[in-house]
């Protein structure tokens, strides 16, 4: 023991590590009362962040980056016990990124902690939001399966609507005419070598300026922030209630981080990593690309808008929102920091909560894409096994319809439920429906023989309720 | 005994600042950022240039078949490699295609890649469709929008038939 602290005091001595590292470690935090617990997310995520990097190191060992043997090394690093939690623990980790960063800023947001002095954190912060949702995209795209795949020429596209640079930009993302060899490996060195070095650069700044300006205090309604006055105030308050931050407060940025740790470990554990979906082969025709859980909210809105705005939604949409997250603290430096008397900001968090969570939820069921895996209807829903009727649902399936409309549980819904379309359409509409199509719905003129289009017909009248059992007619 | 009188500190010097060290105080900064901005100019050139150059535009005629592979009225799907792809692509250097037979020696090549957002669309041949499955569009047989977002007919890739051999034109992924 003695010869450890004979060790440590050369060490000290000749770097003199203690003087700079203690006084950041008992640097003095105000009392946050009520509020201790809300403190915790920022260091809970450079918590996942440092996990990040270790799983990703441990991953980068074995992944090859090229794109005809990645896919292979992930099939490789997956089979084994120890590679299958590791991934699983890159996975969830990212998803843990996204939801803490997003819960510390909007609680940097509403407690207005981006107000002066504070103004750099919330600009360096805005940009490592960005830096985490790039290396939340970059991520996925390395499984480099077809979703993978898909998702770069996805990407690609979205970057071609840009004015005038667009098709430059789309095939600068490609590193080619075509995503092939040089596409992965771009993407590669930007998830672990590029974006991650801005992330480094941001970060340090980051945890400087919160040593720097201080951790902020709780707000109180009725005390405006007042630049001429604040820092001697701040320090005020420091001599008064100020605590060590190590270990009087940090104790419980270690137990909430600890908690984070430990559910994603177990995450990786029970559930691990996401599934390998087929291998990168652009002539599978097959696949249905979908983005992560987190994203699912912007592929729904995409969807949803009408055509014309797209290319402004695409380009101007993102650009907006950084606009923004720029502009707040630059604009909004000063004045009341409670949230109860800025009573805009709950209603902007519920708006951008509830908007990710509803639209999240319809980019799951997307009710827009056709069920390509329906099957043709069973004899239970058809109800007859010869004439017109069961003609007509042969060609419901063949043509394509049942990909977009229900019968009886069966088929997509994209279209309207068909199952009692006999009750409230006359034949004439039902043919004038077919033919001419909809702004949803293709038009089936000259895609149907006369038979075909009779037995159709005379199917989807046979969809009725049944009739009642109790005849009314005496 | 004599007093050594050590000299002053330099606090003197620095309050009547004379113009000649100032003048080289300058230089020499301005120098650092010279030296520095070329270094950093001549490196960023290869650098740069090598991120920006990797495309490198091609058009190759590679062959999907013999004539007699294809039925007239019929669409397949045929894949073909892209012009000079790299050793290490492996399977993602091919490309796929919608071909159809129309004529003797008359054919249509459509891209699979959605006009929306670049999903592969599929061909369904009994509704004689086709249906991307990411925010469903719909084109008809002849590639043009039936219903839904994309905003263009299917992009479509220029066939000729050499001898026997049907042969596609490699294109850059369709981008807007």
């Amino acid at each position: 023991m003695r010869m450890l602290k004979q060790v440590w005091c050369w060490f000290d001595d000749v770097t003199g590590i203690s003087a700079w590292l203690v006084p950041i470690m008992r640097h003095p935090v105000p009392d946050a009362r009520k509020s201790a617990w809300l403190y915790v997310l920022g260091s809970a995520t450079l918590f996942v962040f440092i996990l990040q990097i270790v799983t990703g190191i441990a991953l980068a060992s074995s992944y090859v980056a090229s794109t005809g043997q990645a896919y292979n090394t992930l099939l490789f690093i997956s089979g084994t016990p120890f590679g299958r939690i590791v991934r699983g623990i890159h996975a969830f980790g990212a998803s843990a990124m996204v939801i803490l960063i997003g819960a510390h800023a909007i609680r940097v947001y509403l407690m207005g902690a981006y107000k002066y002095p504070r103004q750099m954190n919330w600009l360096t912060g805005a940009g490592l939001l960005l830096f985490t949702l790039l290396m939340a995209f970059t991520g996925q795209l390395l499984r480099w399966d077809q979703t993978g795949f898909w998702s770069v020429v996805i990407a690609a596209e979205q970057a071609g609507r840009t004015p005038v640079i667009g098709n430059w930009l789309g095939h600068f993302i490609l590193a080619g005419d075509t995503a092939g060899g040089a596409t992965l490996s771009r993407f590669f060195a930007a998830h672990v070598f590029f974006i991650p070095a801005l992330i480094f650069l941001f970060l340090g700044f980051h945890l400087y300026l919160v040593l720097h300006n201080g951790i902020s205090e709780p707000p109180k309604a009725g005390q405006p922030v007042d630049p001429r006055t604040y820092r001697v105030w701040y320090q005020e308050l420091l001599a008064h209630e100020g605590h060590p931050f190590w270990p009087d407060v940090a104790w419980r940025d270690v137990v909430f981080g600890f908690l984070v740790v430990m559910i994603i470990a177990g995450l990786a554990i029970t559930i691990g990593p996401p599934a390998l979906g087929k291998p990168p082969d652009p002539t599978i025709i097959g696949a249905s690309p979908r983005p992560e859980w987190y994203f699912l909210w912007y592929y729904a809105v995409l969807t949803l808008i009408p055509r014309w705005t797209e290319n402004y939604v695409i380009i101007l949409g993102p650009a907006l929102f950084g606009a923004v997250l720029i502009l707040l603290p630059l604009v909004a430096g000063k004045g009341e920091r409670s949230p109860l008397r800025r009573p805009w900001s709950f209603v902007i968090v519920a708006f951008i909560v509830f908007m990710i969570a509803y639209f999240g939820r319809i980019g799951k069921i997307a009710p827009w894409s056709p069920r390509l895996d329906a099957q043709p209807l069973p004899v239970e829903v058809v109800g007859t096994t010869s004439g017109p009727v069961e003609e007509g649902a042969e060609v419901f399936y063949k043509k394509g319809c049942e990909y977009c409309h229900t019968v009886s549980g069966y088929g997509g819904i994209r279209g309207p439920d068909l199952t009692y379309a006999g009750d409230r359409l006359t034949a004439a509409q039902i043919t004038t429906r077919i033919f001419s199509g909809a702004a949803n719905m293709p038009s089936y003129t000259g895609n149907l023989t006369p038979g075909e289009l009779s037995s159709l017909v005379a199917f989807l009248k046979s969809r009725r309720r049944r009739p009642p059992l109790v005849s009314t007619a005496r | 005994m004599s007093e050594v009188r050590l000299p002053q500190a330099s606090a003197e010097v620095a309050t009547t600042p004379c113009q000649p060290e100032e003048d080289r105080r300058k230089f020499l900064t301005r120098l650092s950022i010279s030296l520095g901005s070329i270094g950093a100019a001549v490196v960023a050139i290869p650098v740069v240039g090598f991120l920006l150059g990797l495309r490198k535009p091609s058009f190759v005629w590679r062959t999907v078949g013999k004539l007699s592979d294809f039925g007239i009225g019929s669409t397949v799907k045929v894949s073909f490699l892209d012009p000079s792809p790299l050793p290490w692509a492996g399977v993602t250097a091919q490309t796929a295609a919608w071909l159809r037979r129309v004529g003797d020696h008359q054919f249509i090549a459509f891209s699979v890649d959605c006009t929306h957002l670049g999903c592969p669309v599929r061909w369904l041949p009994d509704a004689n469709l086709f249906m991307c499955p990411c925010h469903g569009g719909v084109f008809y047989s002849n590639g043009t929008v039936a219903s839904g977002p994309p905003p263009r007919p299917l992009t479509q890739y220029p066939v000729r038939v050499q001898d026997t051999e049907v042969q596609i034109l490699t294109s850059p992924l369709p981008i807007t």
